[in-house]
């Protein structure tokens, strides 16, 4: 064969390599470049329990997703964990009484943080706190909840 | 007794002395760095290991894709589950199946022809007449084989990714009917460019590094008859093929030994 045909080849070749590992990078991973939106600022939240849920999981309200968890840290002396969310926007597009839950996704889906507005006419501001928290529903306690109630009612 | 333990030390110190010289080997053709005018070595090797494995890699990828698919789909669907084909598919692909089945291939494809060729050549002592012309058979030979296959391989395999998660989409949501937003949106979530493309890639390239190592070296370091040509090319595929799978578990130990 021709050199000049092999070195075509190899050059489509080569482009079709590097757009696939384009397509895996943007498509497949899901980074986009122009997704991270431009402005987001920092807020914390404490929950009892985030039982399986990871940095980087969703952070939405009313299904839309609003943010990202950015980092989880545990609370030795209270026994809490401290998330620390990075919610897209200015600040002060949440009102500062939001309450935040840490709902999953279908039954075997991932879990997320939904959040609940609430009624204050304060925004939330940039590294504030989130007071008002509900854990991840743990399976294991709920079912321990049953049975205790259960003994009772037989008393 | 005496006659065993002979035997069996002579075993390993011919063993030692072939990997010492395919060490030897090996450095000075990876330090060997083409001029211009030898560029086209290079490039007629990517061309002959690389795009000329394309087809059967995209064949075997968009089958493997769409079976992955279709067993995770029918088990997943018993939970209500079907939305995690994506994400499922996706990571096998990436971090396991992607660059061990590529590998494979590649061995059986790319290193079978790789040691039969540099065989064929010892065997008719053409690598001979090139030392006697003055020609160092290291530097036109050897050396841009194992850079063709370093090259090729990495490439191959995240072609083979595309056209497997292509095969899996094609199955499951076109097919089967899961949901593409589930789809892509699970696949999004749990995939991370480091954690699972980079470390996919670095597999990858690790692979083209022993497979072409081995069947260049095989090839060198043949009998320079038929039957040793041909003892040869079984031993560059069973030993390539052996070896990814045991360097693939030790990788896959250290990159995701503990569970993040």
């Amino acid at each position: 064969m021709r050199m000049r045909t092999i070195e075509i080849s190899v050059g489509g070749f080569v482009l079709a390599g590097i757009l696939a590992v384009l397509f895996l990078i943007i498509q497949v991973s899901g980074v986009n470049p122009s997704s991270g939106a431009d402005e987001t600022y920092r807020v914390t939240a404490r929950f009892d329990d985030v039982a399986g849920l990871r940095p980087r999981a969703k952070v939405s309200m009313a299904g839309v997703t609003l943010g990202r968890v950015r980092n989880i840290r545990v609370d030795t002396t209270y026994g809490e964990a401290i998330v620390e969310l990075e919610i897209d926007g200015k600040p002060g597009n949440l009102t500062a009484d939001t309450s935040a839950k840490i709902l999953t996704e279908g039954i075997l889906g991932a879990r997320y943080i939904g959040l609940l507005p609430g009624a204050d006419e304060e925004p939330l501001q940039d590294g504030g706190e989130i007071m008002e928290t509900q854990g991840a529903i743990v399976l294991e306690n709920l079912i321990g909840q049953f049975l205790t109630s259960l003994g009772k009612d037989k008393e | 007794m005496q006659n065993l333990l002979r035997r069996i030390g002579s075993r390993v110190l011919a063993w030692l002395q072939g990997l010492g010289r395919a060490s030897v080997m090996w450095v000075l053709a990876m330090s060997w760095v083409p001029r211009w005018s030898e560029w086209h070595l290079l490039i007629r090797q990517v061309y002959s290991i690389g795009v000329l494995s394309l087809a059967i890699i995209s064949l075997s990828a968009f089958a493997i894709g769409s079976v992955i698919a279709l067993q995770f789909y029918t088990q997943l669907t018993r939970f209500g589950a079907e939305d995690a084909v994506g994400a499922g598919l996706a990571l096998v692909l990436l971090r396991e199946l992607g660059p061990v089945v590529t590998g494979l291939l590649f061995a059986g494809r790319a290193g079978s022809a790789i040691t039969a060729e540099i065989g064929l050549m010892k065997t008719t002592e053409q690598l001979s007449i090139m030392e006697m012309m003055g020609v160092d058979p290291l530097r036109r030979i050897v050396a841009p084989r194992l850079w063709g296959g370093v090259i090729s391989m990495p490439l191959l395999t995240a072609v083979f990714n595309v056209v497997a998660i292509y095969g899996g989409y094609v199955v499951g949501v076109q097919w089967l009917g899961a949901d593409p937003g589930g789809f892509w949106s699970g696949m999004q979530d749990a995939v991370e460019v480091w954690q699972d493309i980079g470390k996919g890639m670095i597999k990858a390239g690790v692979f083209a590094v022993v497979v072409t190592w081995i069947a260049v070296f095989q090839g060198y370091d043949c009998e320079p008859t038929a039957e040793g040509m041909g003892l040869a090319t079984t031993r560059t595929v069973v030993s390539a093929s052996v070896l990814i799978l045991a360097i693939d578990f030790f990788l896959s130990l250290v990159m995701y030994g503990e569970f993040r």
